[in-house]
């Protein structure tokens, strides 16, 4: 079955870098532009697999991590963060905050695919 | 296009963006207004401008990015205080960013000297233990995750893996599934897998949150062990893993005994993991998030078209308005009545459609700190840019044409308008000149101010000049506005003042030539001592027109009502012949040159008597007053502009052309052409007939 992947990132490019790698991998892909927009998409949406970036404007990446893991419908899904960081201290935030997994960017679309799949049922 | 290259497109397109919120986040913080959230949104676009680099790689841009990203975190997390030096150093360091995006953008190499120079200094307040490193190593932040633990000695032949699992709850409520882990186990060889189950409770007492189940896996000696680490990668400490080699020993049903593992992360930073949860600043706010509006990206032909629809649906609608009130029908009617309304809503639309173009002047006006920055360094004067009205709202295509005049204001605001420091503190100002950049709507038309507190204009100096350069006559009475105004007419420059800052050959008149083509107007007003400034006036939008409907040799014209000042029936004693063809007028004791438009245009080849006619009285670009003589005026209206160039081909003394109500094609003036024309030489402007 076809999955659906939703991504979160405030640079337009990096939305439009991941749709096209997701979607070539043959996933379905939604946009959100920052955490409050994905907030929104997910009262719309059920995606399979989060990808969300951590620094972003309004609602960054741990507030939406938590917001997620506060719904009832997307408790338990799947969230990787996709980050230029990958500082330790920032990390374990993440992961306190209920992350799945971390990916630091630039990523390949190999390891991107790899990991989503991995985390995906 | 190549998606990829679609891509990197709006890579840069964003790259642009970002670049002038961190312009106008720095510049708050300089100027003491920017608060926490404006340094979250300085390190936001440089770590975007770093993270798409960085897909691209474009590796001089990341390096630099870097060192920048680096210092504003220190400020971000409060390290290092936004001293003035700093902030002006990471201004320097904007600069440069910008200057590298053009480098990736143009494929050629960036300034790296200067780059390496401003990197220094953005480095040499850090601490010395941290050191400016590429982080980039790791794929996957999460890993790899070493679990370290006592091996039994190893024996001859090796022995199958172990592999136990016991996910804690945490795993599950971060959107693990442990169904995952086996499968991925199973890609590994044969994995012979038991399910201990012994913590599971009846069914009355199960907590669906809660893990009660936990796995022993044998996995074929031959495989590598790494390979089976990577699988629990991102899992962290929420499933207590143990892989081991060797003989089984009894499962025990204490799970908590099986793992005694120390988890360590590898191999960059080999500090024990604190797993503490950190406290979260920022709540999700779900119903403030459900509540924001969504924007829409629109490709901007699809506005130009519906733009040009809306145009054709005025056109429409006033033919069927004229038709109606032609054919006699009664106001009171019903189609009259359904007339006005239909009337009503063509303008809502047009307005709405001109609101969609519509865009804030901010993304000129940020463009202009850099401007002055570079100005101020290379005369040497400390200016201060304030800019106010940065939201207003104007039409993209008045957007592009704005930077150019505004730049040159600026510019010589800077270059003529403000003294040095030394001279400053002499006049008892602050050694630093203020320029201030506003914007707002006046009257249906966006005004654009340019002020300085400097020196104001030398009268005496540019009326020597003027003179000097036979502009007006050495006896000519000037009032203090129309001295100030001489810096607009051609051939009136500075000259001892020329530098490569104002200079380039370009003077005001050049700036008030640009400003006229786009419909508008620049004055200036001065006082000695205590500065000037510049006003630009421009319309909203170059869509419509605020036009005068005029008769010339029997055919309709349009004429700009920007270019007109004021329409009068010249007495015949005002006219004075200066010749067979020519004649000025005169009002309130000034002569201007009259202007036969239907002679201008070719339509006839003498001219009408003036006083037979209306005269409208204009003002060209080369500054000078003229009186335009046509036959009739029928009245003002807004007219949808439809270009000539683009269906036709230029014709001098046209601007362009418009449908009337009548549905007849109208021709608009260009005011301008006419004029200069006609100061030039006689000669009529043929093929200029209207159809």
């Amino acid at each position: 079955m076809t999955k659906t992947i939703l991504t979160v990132d405030d640079s337009r490019m990096m939305r439009e870098m991941l749709a096209k790698v997701l979607k070539d991998a043959g996933f379905v892909v939604v946009q959100a532009e920052d955490g409050v927009d994905g907030v929104r998409v997910l009262a719309e949406c059920s995606p399979d697999v989060i990808i969300t970036d951590i620094n972003m404007p309004r609602m960054d990446g741990y507030g939406f991590i938590e917001a997620v893991r506060g719904t009832e419908q997307h408790r338990a899904k799947p969230i990787l963060v996709l980050s230029t960081e990958s500082d330790p201290d920032k990390k374990n935030r993440a992961r306190a905050a209920g992350a799945t997994g971390w990916i630091v960017k630039p990523f390949n679309a190999e390891s991107l695919i790899g990991a989503v799949r991995r985390v995906s049922a | 296009m190549d998606p990829m290259d679609a891509i990197k497109a709006t890579y840069f397109q964003e790259c642009d963006e970002l670049l002038g919120d961190l312009e106008q986040g720095l510049l708050a913080l300089e100027l003491g207004t920017g608060d926490s959230e404006t340094v979250n949104a300085v390190f936001r676009a440089v770590h975007s401008v770093k993270g798409g680099a960085g897909a691209f790689g474009f590796e001089e841009l990341v390096t630099f990015a870097h060192v920048f990203e680096t210092a504003l975190d220190d400020l971000r997390s409060g390290r290092r205080a936004a001293e003035p030096a700093l902030i002006k150093t990471m201004l320097r360091a904007a600069d440069v960013l910008a200057d590298f995006v053009v480098a990736a953008r143009n494929g050629t190499s960036p300034d790296e000297a200067r780059g390496r120079s401003v990197a220094q200094e953005l480095a040499m307040a850090e601490e010395p233990a941290a050191p400016i490193v590429e982080r980039r190593t790791d794929e996957f932040g999460f890993a790899p995750v070493v679990v370290e633990f006592d091996l039994p000695a190893l024996e001859s032949t090796p022995s199958p893996w172990q592999v136990r699992l016991q996910p804690l709850s945490a795993m599950y409520a971060k959107g693990h599934d442990a169904i995952l882990f086996l499968r991925e186990l199973g890609r590994l060889g044969e994995a012979h897998t038991t399910l201990i189950d012994d913590e599971l409770p009846p069914f009355d007492q199960l907590d669906p949150d809660k893990s009660y189940l936990r796995w022993e896996i044998e996995l074929p000696a031959d495989v590598d062990r790494v390979r089976i680490e990577e699988i629990f990668d991102f899992v962290g400490d929420d499933c207590l893993v143990s892989i081991t080699q060797g003989a089984v020993e009894p499962a025990t049903s204490t799970p908590a005994a099986i793992v005694e593992a120390v988890i360590v992360e590898a191999p960059s930073a080999p500090q024990q993991v604190p797993l503490v949860s950190v406290p979260l600043e920022q709540k999700a706010d779900v119903a403030a998030a459900a509540a924001a509006s969504p924007t829409i990206r629109v490709d901007l032909d699809r506005v130009d078209r519906m733009i040009d629809l809306v145009g054709e649906l005025v056109i429409n609608q006033a033919m069927i308005a004229q038709r109606v009130t032609e054919s006699g029908i009664a106001r009171s009617s019903a189609v009259a009545i359904g007339l006005e309304e239909l009337e009503h809503l063509t303008r809502e639309i047009q307005d709405s459609v001109m609101a969609i173009r519509a865009q804030p002047v901010r993304s000129v006006f940020q463009r202009m700190p850099r401007l002055v920055r570079e100005i101020s360094a290379a005369t040497g004067k400390l200016v201060r840019l304030v800019t106010d009205g940065e939201a207003t709202e104007v039409d993209k295509t008045v957007i592009e044409r704005l930077s150019d005049p505004i730049t040159h204001m600026l510019r010589n605001a800077i270059d003529h308008g403000l003294e040095g420091p030394d001279q400053r503190l002499q006049a008892g100002k602050p050694a630093e000149g203020v320029v201030r950049l506003a914007a707002c709507h006046r009257s249906g038309r966006i005004v654009i101010e340019v002020s300085d507190d400097g020196k104001g204009i030398d009268r005496p100096r540019v009326r020597d000049i003027a003179i000097a350069k036979g502009l007006i006559a050495p006896e000519a009475q000037l009032t203090d506005e129309e001295a100030d105004n001489l810096i607009f007419l051609p051939g009136f420059s500075t000259a001892a003042a020329v530098s490569n800052i104002s200079g380039r050959g370009v003077g005001m008149d050049v700036v008030k030539r640009s400003i006229q083509a786009l419909g508008g107007r620049i004055a200036i007003s001065s006082k000695p001592g205590q500065g000037s400034t510049f006003t630009m006036s421009l319309p909203l939008t170059l869509a419509v027109l605020d036009g005068m409907v005029v008769s010339v040799a029997g055919q309709t014209y349009v004429a700009p009502l920007t270019a007109v000042l004021e329409s009068l029936q010249p007495k015949p004693a005002d006219i004075r012949r200066i010749g067979p063809q020519q004649a000025v007028l005169s009002i309130r004791g000034a002569h201007v040159p009259l202007i036969d438009v239907a002679v201008a245009l070719g339509l006839r080849d003498h001219p009408i008597d003036p006083a037979t006619g209306i005269v409208l009285l204009v003002e060209s670009e080369i500054g000078g007053r003229a009186a335009m003589v046509v036959e009739a005026i029928h009245g003002q209206r807004q007219v949808v502009i439809k270009s000539l160039e683009a269906n036709y081909r230029h014709v001098n003394g046209i601007a362009a052309a418009t449908i009337l109500g009548d549905g007849r094609v109208a021709l608009i003036l260009d005011v301008d052409t006419i004029i200069e024309h006609q100061a030039g030489k006689a000669e009529p402007m043929r093929f200029a007939r209207a159809s």
